[in-house]
């Protein structure tokens, strides 16, 4: 029970920072942006994407370093084309959705670099275990709206998703690309 | 071209190398498809595929040797069971090419892309599409079992002719010594 509380306060900690960023008014248009995970099994790479996520970026090109960036994903939307592919990725060995219903990403400090690029430094928080990685993002204005892109790649071994026995199928190595439009 | 009394090694090589081939394939294709989600469900779907791809290369390179080298005359019998044999024949072909073709459609709708013998990506025919995928999985399906019982009626008709005829049918599939000069 002990790892549940902990899981809890880890999570609630996550909430309260993701609520900061995102005070209540989520910027980004779910129906209109894609975050799309790609695997390898046995070499075969698959796509697939996280059907229900929210977030918000703050971006304002003459100010990019105030630049923040707060996005939650539900890792029960995980959608690999296929219902039992889908219900296996839910289970406890994978993304444990019932316990860790939710992966956020939230930006701590953010590197301008060429225009409309900009280095998001932040914590990628994943069934309970945070890592801090830097996403280069690209920013463009799409008429009257905003959209970032970008990608990164990932351990699954270091989450703790998939049980070893499929680490001779399943590539460790996980990239995620989004698209997100305001 | 010349008419020859045997079939040319090349000719019994394919022959016997696809049977064995189609047999394994269709094999691992019928066990595979009602398995539970695991690393053993991935691998042998990995092997169907290359299977039905190795297949379908030979495919081709027979029906073009075949068209090349003409096969030995038909020995005496019936008009009608000349036209069925040769009916069976061009039904084999047809099927030997369409089975793993709508094989590899339908791992494209699935959004499954074909990675031959885990190093080589194959093109995806078409974009990711559910509700093509299961209708394409069912075409698969039918093609493989009418496959089947086309090879079995072709088997029938060579044991009949071997045990019953006695002719020399069964036996220049099995013969070695290549055609004679003419």
């Amino acid at each position: 029970m002990k790892r549940n509380r902990l899981a809890l306060s880890g999570t609630l900690a996550v909430a309260l920072a993701f609520a900061a960023i995102a005070a209540g008014d989520p910027s980004i248009n779910a129906a209109r942006s894609t975050i799309i995970a790609t695997f390898k099994q046995e070499n075969v790479p698959v796509d697939a994407s996280f059907k229900r996520f929210n977030g918000r970026v703050d971006y304002d090109p003459t100010k990019p370093n105030a630049s923040k960036a707060a996005i939650e994903v539900e890792t029960g939307s995980f959608d690999m084309g296929t219902e039992d592919y889908n219900a296996e990725v839910r289970k406890k060995a994978w993304f444990d959705s019932a316990t860790y219903p939710k992966a956020t990403f939230i930006s701590t400090s953010v590197k301008p670099g060429a225009a409309g690029h900009f280095d998001a430094t932040g914590a990628l928080t994943l069934k309970g275990k945070s890592q801090t990685l830097t996403v280069p993002v690209t920013a463009t204005q799409g008429g009257t709206t905003m959209v970032f892109e970008g990608a990164l790649e990932i351990s699954r071994k270091y989450f703790g998703i998939g049980d070893p026995e499929w680490n001779d199928v399943v590539d460790d190595k996980v990239r995620i690309k989004f698209h997100l439009v305001e | 071209m010349t008419e020859r009394a045997r079939y040319t090694r090349t000719a019994v090589s394919l022959h016997w190398l696809m049977f064995l081939l189609m047999a394994t394939g269709f094999s691992i294709g019928a066990y595979m498809a009602d398995l539970h989600v695991s690393p053993l469900k991935v691998r042998l779907f990995a092997y169907h595929k290359w299977i039905g791809v190795t297949v379908l290369g030979l495919a081709l390179i027979r029906l073009l040797w075949r068209l090349v080298n003409r096969p030995p005359p038909d020995e005496p019998m019936p008009r009608w069971q000349q036209l069925a044999a040769h009916s069976t024949h061009w039904l084999l072909y047809a099927l030997m090419i369409a089975t793993p073709l709508v094989g590899w459609l339908y791992s494209s709708a699935a959004g499954f892309p074909v990675v031959y013998l885990k190093i080589w990506q194959l093109p995806d025919l078409v974009h990711k599409n559910e509700a093509l995928a299961k209708v394409l999985v069912e075409v698969h399906g039918f093609l493989a079992w009418t496959l089947l019982w086309i090879v079995a009626l072709h088997a029938a008709a060579a044991l009949k002719h071997h045990f019953f005829n006695r002719d020399a049918t069964l036996r220049r599939m099995f013969s070695w010594q290549g055609p004679k000069p003419p």
